[in-house]
């Protein structure tokens, strides 16, 4: 029996979810810049009083914040001094020397987080099989040391070639450096050690960058709680989906980029187990971004590297990059003020351009005469206008009328609600592309999977994307508004280490192999215990390719050490999975075509947790229902039909509503279209049911 | 009023044509062996319709491959033939004049049925590590010098591989691993394509691409003819002397724009050289194309009805050499037909066009072996470089950035995992680039050195180091590239070389041109540039 509070701090909102035995008291408030810890004090003050409860009843306090990827964003860091190998003072601002759009010559390229005149070099050189090829020069280092010193820097990072094989150089430096300065220091062996210098050495120096501002904010957020009479620990959520602590989280901030996304993975894995779900797209639509995540199994797919900061329309590549483990997730700039327009070919083009919350959508008659993603959903019927937020904001149709006219309606010569169906099908299109994309590229096919859709836009546009993709089924669970603080309460104490250590299958020492996934596991496992004495549950991974190839597929190992047979199975095991990929493995049928190598090692240990409530999907049965009548629009059959409105807390578990149907709620309206029906569920979800399927 | 559902329909499936190629370049650059493919993205992918007409290409890709591919496609029609066109099957070539330039990319076709009928072709393109032959550089007297030829032929026919082939293909190339699983990533990135295309139009309901075809052509056709029809009407002529294999190579446009096209001839440049920095005029064309279109229409999407507006010709010389001239580096010469193209057509659109940049690649190919007396390893490792880009005219040029090829470098880390080499520099060159109220961008520094006990030889493929990339509007040269050994001496910019153990090779890659005058520099500018050490030397 525990009180558990979650926390998540976002662009916009700021959401806070309690946990009472049970019971969800969750409530939404405007995020603070200024003083970030305020808001949520005045939120958890809200969920406080409502549950009766005080401070010092709360047994653990869960926390997600933007924080680091908006001063990322912003710029808004220390000054940092870069310390690198010498020859490499400029890999950080050279990049991968491409243009990220082939044809915009005028494209402007990020600049670098630590500018040239901060980024210092010293002789000293590992090489790529981690031998020492020229000693460091520890006599330049000390003169590096007095100048950042002199230099008034708030922070060091330290990034040299080939450290991720061979640490030594990286940790005499901070040593050096360390004992001049009491600037905190971080070095690219514990932040990523990972191959590829221009993203491990972005990754330390955001690191580094952020880590000042983010230590004094976890301090200030920890003595307010305590003030306030809270007694209990405080605990982060990272990138990756699991919770560190603080101290932790002071020291590689960097890991808390893209954590509140995670809560949103989290929530929908949760949800996932609770319904025995072994396949499942979550899908997760706000008011700028749309996020798109496979959870195989109850838990989110990771990735080692993600691009944040993204500068232009969100390119791929005109962001930085990161290598941390991070949820696997597409993010685009699809959502609910995400502004419309007709380029010169004629095509409607949507995002990633948003209102945001001032001045908005055209019709929250704020000024705004723009056509979004919500005008476009108001003229077609799907949400009500004197009912828009718990009737909060007045919705003015006319309004998102005149600007989807003079926008999209006749430059293409299309009546209004042809424009904004058009409008709503390219978004829709957009975000369903964007899932195929992420299915592929990982191996799956993404009408196999049940999607769960959360966040205020996604119960408007998720039966459409599954009509798209094929999908049959999808639920829309309770609470979805604050989705990501929920899944806070949801993760797991875990952590994930890994380093890059080429093991060719055909030289494969199983000791070393041995002795190497025990160094993870201890790392792993020691982050856990910060915050847990449960049981932890251990899984390793081999990222494996055939030799001379450069991405790596996932390869689980067995949870034993490795003896000299267990060398076939890993040889078998990668190339069933390349097949699952790519079609077909290399070399047809013959076994020893080609060398196979492991490239990455990693282990991830997390607790184990006491199994939820376990729920059935209920298909239900057709009942005559209360309810009014209004046109909306179907998108599968082109035409206006009258749909069904019924208020989603007057539907009882069972108890099923053909489509179409709009089931309305105080802040969303889950969009019933024709080919569907839905059921209300014995937890308070909804599932959408396609009206063909078993 | 437009038919709504039919526009809204056909906007909807163009957008998940593009979507379908982007799967498709995807699968390659996670599949691909060499370095060149896989960190540097030196690939490209399309789908094209029945006729050979490319309807979308992905966005991830270089124009020297996406341009020449849509016409390679044509080609392919033509020999195989559609009666021996079958569901399963892959076709391949690397001929030069049919598919993109040289032998080092290997182009393959497929067909894409929906049950049996023909609804079109995915391509792709990429270059591999090796070909055989004398290696990826200049020295080849022909064609036939410079590796194994690959006629238009299948790869695969109903599925089955032809082995026949990959066994002549495996005696034939250096790394065999490599390459052979090259040529099994190319197919799978078009089977991936057709597989996607196959699920959207059965789920859609489509017979065929014609409808969506005509409406993607129209829509580009009439978007790119408003723009030619803004532009000055007339003929404009450039000159760009470039250093040549050993003597200079001048290259001459003649840019003229009259109604709906703008055609290019390049006649008055060099005659074929006798060593193989020779251009086929496929790729020619391809960089042309581009360098018009990032003036004209950039935002325009590249497909056969934009690519159409573009017209040009050649007599017979080094931008239009024929078989069996020596072309394995033809992307040196290849690379600079933009600024060739472009500097006639600033004399059109004064003020709107860059600078002159680095241009070609710094692209190194090196063998490398065990010094005589000592056991190692044996690797052929290929880099690609980039220089500084011109200054544009309302902004720096970017340093140290492929223009106007579209790939990546490779991570160095990478690159030493690939063999005996230590890669001991690669950072920005300072004072490179040409001064101008906007300065050009900054070239590198790269040094390399033999692991202890190996020498490598190199194949130099470096331009403008006897020609500066030139300024624009008053704007000065970008300094002049330098390939040296740490002892001093001076190399060759083109050809075979050696570098034996304990040598360092010092490559000094050329900066970008400046726009505008240098007194209109602003001070905020100048200090800056002080400030982080890309200006060293006070201006006179």
């Amino acid at each position: 029996m525990t009180i558990r509070l979650g926390a998540d701090i976002g662009g916009t909102f700021t959401d806070v979810a309690l946990d009472h035995d049970g019971t969800i008291h969750s409530t939404k408030i405007l995020t603070n810049y200024a003083a970030p810890e305020q808001a949520i004090l005045d939120a958890i003050h809200i969920v406080l009083t409502e549950a009766g409860l005080t401070y010092a009843d709360l047994d653990i306090v869960i926390h997600g914040t933007t924080l680091a990827t908006n001063a990322l964003i912003e710029r808004r860091g220390a000054k940092t001094a870069f310390v690198t190998t010498e020859g490499f003072r400029d890999t950080v601002e050279m990049r991968t020397e491409n243009r990220f759009d082939q044809y915009d010559l005028n494209l402007r390229l990020p600049q670098p987080l630590v500018p040239r005149q901060d980024r210092f070099t010293v002789p000293g050189r590992i090489g790529a099989d981690g031998q020492e090829l020229l000693p460091l020069d520890e006599s330049a280092l000390a003169a590096v040391a007095d100048a950042i010193a002199a230099g008034g820097y708030g922070a060091v990072a330290i990034g040299f070639i080939h450290s991720y094989l061979n640490p030594a150089h990286e940790a005499r430096a901070r040593q050096i450096i360390a004992a001049r300065t009491s600037a905190p220091i971080s070095i690219s062996s514990e932040v990523s050690p990972q191959m590829r210098e221009f993203e491990r050495f972005n990754t330390v120096c955001a690191n580094a960058y952020v880590r000042p501002q983010m230590a004094a904010y976890l301090t200030r957020l920890q003595a307010r709680l305590k003030d306030m009479g809270a007694t209990c620990p405080v605990f982060m959520i990272h990138s990756g989906g699991g919770l560190i602590s603080v101290e932790t989280a002071a020291e590689f901030p960097v890991r808390l980029i893209e954590s509140g996304p995670a809560g949103g993975a989290i929530f929908a894995a949760d949800i996932a187990r609770r319904f025995a779900l072994s396949h499942v797209v979550s899908y997760d639509m706000g008011g700028t971004t749309a996020k798109i995540c496979l959870i195989e199994d109850f838990a989110p797919k990771t990735a080692r590297s993600f691009e944040v900061a993204r500068t232009t329309r969100f390119a791929k590549g005109s962001g930085m990059p990161i290598s941390i483990p991070v949820i696997e997730m597409i993010e685009i700039g699809a959502g609910g003020g995400s502004l419309a327009s007709v380029d010169s070919m004629g095509r409607i083009q949507t995002g990633p351009e948003s209102a945001g919350s001032e001045p908005g959508p055209a019709c929250y008659q704020r000024g705004g005469d723009r056509p979004a993603i919500t005008d476009a959903d108001l003229i077609l019927g799907k949400i009500d206008p004197e009912n828009f937020a718990g009737g909060a904001i007045r919705l003015s149709a006319p309004l998102a009328a005149s600007a989807i006219d003079a926008h999209v309606g006749q430059p293409l010569r299309l009546d209004t609600r042809s424009a904004a169906f058009g409008i709503a099908e390219v978004v829709d299109e957009n975000m369903a592309n964007a899932a195929r994309v992420h299915a592929v590229e990982n191996g799956k096919n993404i009408s196999d999977n049940l999607m769960i859709a959360f966040g205020g836009a996604a119960p408007l546009h998720a039966a459409r994307l599954c009509e798209k993709l094929g999908i049959d089924r999808c639920l829309v669970p309770p609470g979805a508004g604050v989705g990501s603080a929920i899944g806070f309460l949801r993760a797991p104490f875990g952590y994930e280490a890994l380093v890059t250590r080429i093991t060719r299958l055909s030289a494969f020492d199983t000791d070393a192999v041995n002795a190497l996934l025990a160094s993870l596991k201890t790392t792993a496992e020691g982050f856990v215990r910060t915050g847990t004495t449960a049981a932890i549950t251990v899984e390793a991974t081999a990222f494996m390719r055939y030799k001379g190839q450069g991405w790596e597929i996932p390869v689980p190992l067995p949870d034993h050490p490795f003896t000299a047979p267990d060398i076939a199975t890993l040889r078998a095991a990668f190339r069933a999975a390349y097949a699952r990929f790519f079609g077909r493995a290399i070399g047809g049928t013959s076994d020893d075509a080609l060398e196979i190598e492991v490239v990455t090692w990693s282990v991830k240990a997390s607790d184990t947790r006491p199994a939820p409530a376990r729920h059935h999907l209920t298909t239900g049965s057709t009942t005559l229902t209360p309810s009014t009548l209004r046109d909306v629009f179907d998108p599968a059959t082109g035409t206006n039909l009258p749909t069904t409105i019924v208020a989603r807390d007057s539907l009882t578990p069972g108890q099923r509503i053909p489509g179409p149907a709009v089931i309305v709620e105080r802040e969303t309206s889950t969009v019933v279209t024709s080919p569907f029906d839905v059921v209300m569920q014995t937890d308070g979800s909804l599932l959408l049911i396609r009206k063909s399927a078993p | 009023m437009t038919d709504p559902t039919r526009e809204i329909r056909f906007q909807v499936m163009w957008n998940r044509l593009i979507s379908v190629v982007e799967e498709q370049a995807m699968t390659l650059l996670r599949t691909a062996f060499s370095t060149s493919v896989r960190e540097a993205g030196d690939l490209s992918a399309g789908v094209f319709d029945p006729q050979g007409r490319m309807l979308a290409q992905a966005v991830t890709g270089t124009p020297g491959h996406v341009n020449t591919m849509a016409e390679a496609v044509l080609h392919f029609i033509t020999e195989i033939g559609r009666a021996n066109m079958f569901p399963g099957d892959t076709y391949v070539t690397n001929d030069p004049w049919k598919g993109t330039g040289h032998l080092h990319d290997i182009t393959m076709v497929s067909p894409s049925f929906l049950g049996d009928r023909l609804v079109g072709f995915f391509a792709c393109t990429a270059h591999v590590v090796d070909v055989g032959g004398r290696g990826f550089g200049a020295d080849g007297k022909s064609v036939y010098e410079e590796g194994i030829q690959i006629p238009i032929m299948k790869f695969a026919e109903r599925g089955a591989v032809n082995d026949t082939l990959i066994r002549l293909l495996r005696a034939n190339v250096r790394e065999p691993d490599q390459v052979v699983g090259d040529f099994y990533s190319l197919a799978a990135c078009n089977d991936v394509g057709h597989r996607r295309l196959a699920a959207m139009m059965q789920e859609i309901g489509l017979a065929t691409l014609d409808d969506l075809g005509e409406f993607i052509f129209t829509r580009t056709r009439s978007a790119t003819l408003d723009r030619l029809r803004a532009l000055p009407q007339g003929t404009w002529d450039n000159i760009l002397d470039t250093d040549g294999y050993d003597t200079p190579v001048r290259l001459a446009a003649r840019v003229t724009i009259a109604g709906d096209a703008v055609n290019v001839d390049f006649a008055g440049s060099s005659p074929v050289s006798p060593k193989g920095i020779n251009v086929p005029i496929i790729y020619t064309k391809a960089y042309a194309s581009y360098a018009l279109k990032c003036v004209i229409a950039p935002d325009i999407p590249n497909n056969w009805a934009s690519l159409e507006a573009f017209t040009i010709a050649s007599p017979e010389n080094i931008l239009n050499a024929p078989r069996p001239a020596p072309v394995s580096v033809r992307h040196v010469i290849g690379h600079l037909v933009p600024d060739l193209v472009l500097g006639a057509l600033a004399k059109a659109l004064p003020g709107q066009v860059l600078a002159e940049g680095a241009a070609a690649l710094w692209n190194i190919h090196m063998s490398v072996r065990p010094a005589p007396g000592h056991s190692g390893r044996r690797a052929e490792i290929l880099m690609f470089n980039s220089g500084g880009m011109g200054a544009r005219p309302t902004a720096d040029g970017l340093s140290a950035t492929a223009f106007p090829s579209g790939v990546m470098t490779m991570p160095i880390e990478a690159t030493e995992h690939t063999g005996p080499i230590v890669i001991w520099r690669k950072e920005l060159r300072p004072d490179s680039g040409g001064d101008g109220e906007f300065r050009g961008g900054l070239g590198q520094i790269i040094e390399i050195e033999p692991l202890p006990g190996h020498e490598f030889d190199f194949s130099a493929m470096f331009d403008r180091v006897n020609h500066p990339a030139r300024g624009r509007d008053g704007g000065q040269p970008g300094a002049a590239g330098s390939v040296d050994l740490d002892d001093g001496t001076k190399l060759k910019p083109k050809g075979w070389q050696h570098v034996s153990a304990g040598r360092r090779l010092i490559l000094t890659l050329p900066g970008g041109g400046g726009f505008g005058d240098p007194a209109r520099r602003s001070p905020e500018a100048r200090a800056e540039d002080a400030a982080k050490g890309y200006v060293t030397k006070a201006k006179s």
